[in-house]
């Protein structure tokens, strides 16, 4: 069977949840195969094998901390010209899916972007303008690039060799020709990934500060992530990396709790495909409750303390 | 500076959106035509940075006629003159061959640097500044919440949005520049450049004129297919209680019934 790359996301040498994902979503179609870019491999090839990668390829020359994009783009084009996998599946984060389109363009390639489900003849499913419509595409040329949105698919652990292969690459001018001056890491505390939580509490206009402790109280009860509506956001009372919607993150979580967001179309268009849907707004028409699984007509700063301590008496 | 802005013009989001039946293309007869948002926010850096530096700003789209409106608009933010890609021969033009087309008529252009959005509400790859400049073989410089740019030594130095933070990045121009809707806060077009936005010239280009390989673009020449397309299965409907002071409790019992708790 062909193998399928699988482009692994990690931070300081931890694999993250959608990496696991996307092994499992790429056992449906060949035999996995994954492609760590930057250090820290060491202490993250027993999770890959155990997650069902059969190779790892490993590509940590300095070049790929200290450029962004195309070294990874050079690397992949590298991989699949002689490899030839059936397949690469990448995360849809901006930086990956602009890695994913520059790799297709140098192999003559297909992309997928922001693939919800994908089968075994590798026909990806696409939930588009803000979750109303599903339509089904494919790769017609070359070897698809395929970008899952996180949580699309439930990772499966299964043993396998993670057999390390080194890869050397050849770097081009254009590979550094755009420098890292600095990175900036400004994730709050321990909380979980947003883009790839399984649960997130996201807070809006409704919160009325910028104390948004009420939301992330109820978030670190439940182990989830935070978000944030525009409003919030453009307020000034969250920090705009955390904005859920249009012009900010997708995420697709098994639990998204609303607590006073309105539902405009621009955020509905960015939470949901989210699988289980809870809100509470104090205004009984917000549009938030046509989609909501279980919704609350109230005060978020009553509802949401309460729900807190009642998730806090159960644990 | 020469400033090239790339705009699209996309259905309205307020409106319902729809792919044709025919061909799995955006149904664009069936919808209001409007500026897609962050391109607004390209324009307004775009106009920034001539204020700073001089120059002259281009405005440059591709699409369907009726995209002349969408030039008006970007023209009455107080861009100088504007390109339109049209052509039949366009319709279907997946992301990487839309940048490729639009990499062919930059290529017949003088620019330092390309903004645009960093992504579009109808299609929403985010792919395009990224293999626009793989085609241009310029920098990359993209995902960009501030700019700026040192003519003198022709660097650009962005700090890009990156999953947990940022990064800041810098390299020579020229480059292409994709913003994220945090970088500015757009003008509203005065009265006076709306009227001045209507005599400024605005080109047409064809495939032939714009030197595009009309075997290269198009639906039937897409690296990618839409085999089908439907409405998306009804959400259940759900419950929605008043709150009467157990409103918390209630969610958790509904929390626990579903095994998050």
């Amino acid at each position: 069977m062909a193998e399928v790359l699988v482009l692994v996301d990690h931070a300081d040498g931890e694999v993250k949840k959608v990496t696991l994902e996307l092994l499992t979503a790429a056992r449906r179609v060949g035999t996995p195969a994954a492609v760590w870019v930057g250090p820290g491999v060491d202490g993250a090839l027993e999770t890959l094998a155990a997650n069902g990668a059969e190779r790892v390829y490993v590509a940590d020359a300095p070049e790929f901390v200290d450029h962004v994009v195309v070294p990874s783009v050079e690397l992949l084009t590298q991989l699949v010209t002689e490899k030839e996998p059936a397949a690469v599946l990448v995360s849809a984060t901006a930086e990956n899916k602009e890695i994913a389109a520059r790799a297709a363009i140098r192999t003559g390639s297909g992309i997928l972007t922001d693939v919800v489900d994908l089968n075994a003849d590798l026909v990806a499913e696409h939930s588009i303008f803000g979750g109303s419509t599903v339509s089904h595409a494919r790769v017609t040329k070359g070897t698809p690039f395929v970008a899952l949105r996180p949580n699309a698919i439930s990772a499966e652990p299964t043993a396998a060799a993670g057999e390390r292969e080194d890869v050397t690459v050849e770097l081009s001018d254009a590979a550094t020709a755009v420098r890292v001056v600095e990175r900036v890491v400004q994730q709050q505390g321990e909380r979980p990934d947003l883009s790839e939580a399984g649960i997130v509490v996201s807070g809006g206009r409704g919160v009325g500060s910028e104390d948004f402790s009420v939301v992330e109280e109820l978030a670190d009860a439940l182990g989830a992530a935070v978000g944030a509506s525009r409003a919030a956001t453009d307020a000034g009372w969250y920090p705009h990396q955390f904005q859920v919607g249009q012009t900010g993150k997708t995420v697709s979580p098994n639990l998204y709790i609303a607590l006073g967001i309105s539902g405009a179309i621009q955020h509905r268009a960015g939470m949901q495909t989210s699988k289980n849907i809870v809100a509470v707004n104090k205004d009984p028409q917000a549009p938030i409750f046509e989609l909501a699984d279980y919704g609350v007509v109230g005060d978020l700063h009553k509802v949401a303390p309460q729900l807190t301590e009642e998730i806090k008496k159960r644990k | 500076m020469n400033i090239v802005v790339l705009v699209k013009q996309v259905p309205d989001t307020e409106n319902e959106r729809t792919l044709r039946g025919d061909d799995f293309t955006l149904d664009r007869a069936g919808s209001q035509g409007v500026l897609n948002e962050l391109c607004e926010y390209a324009i307004e850096e775009a106009m920034l940075q001539k204020e700073k530096h001089g120059g002259e700003v281009t405005v440059l789209t591709m699409g369907p006629e009726q995209a002349t409106e969408t030039i008006r608009k970007a023209l009455s933010m107080g861009a100088d003159k504007a390109i339109h890609l049209s052509d039949e021969g366009l319709h279907g033009s997946d992301a990487l061959q839309s940048a490729y087309a639009l990499a062919k008529v930059l290529e017949g252009l003088e620019y330092d640097v390309v903004i645009m959005g960093s992504e579009s509400t109808d299609a929403r790859t985010g792919v395009l500044g990224a293999a626009l400049a793989e085609y241009l073989g310029v920098a990359q410089l993209t995902q960009a919440s501030k700019v700026e740019i040192d003519s003198d030594a022709r660097k650009a130095t962005v700090r890009r949005v990156t999953d947990d933070g940022y990064a800041v990045v810098e390299a020579q121009l020229p480059a292409v520049v994709s913003v994220v809707e945090k970088i500015n806060e757009p003008r509203y077009p005065s009265f006076k450049l709306i009227m001045q936005a209507k005599k400024k010239p605005v080109e047409t280009l064809d495939l032939a004129a714009a030197k595009i390989d009309p075997a290269e673009v198009g639906l039937a020449a897409a690296a990618t297919a839409v085999a089908d397309a439907q409405p998306a299965p009804a959400r259940g409907v759900g419950t929605v209680v008043d709150d009467e002071g157990s409103g918390g409790a209630k969610i958790a019992e509904f929390l626990a019934s579903k095994k998050f708790l």
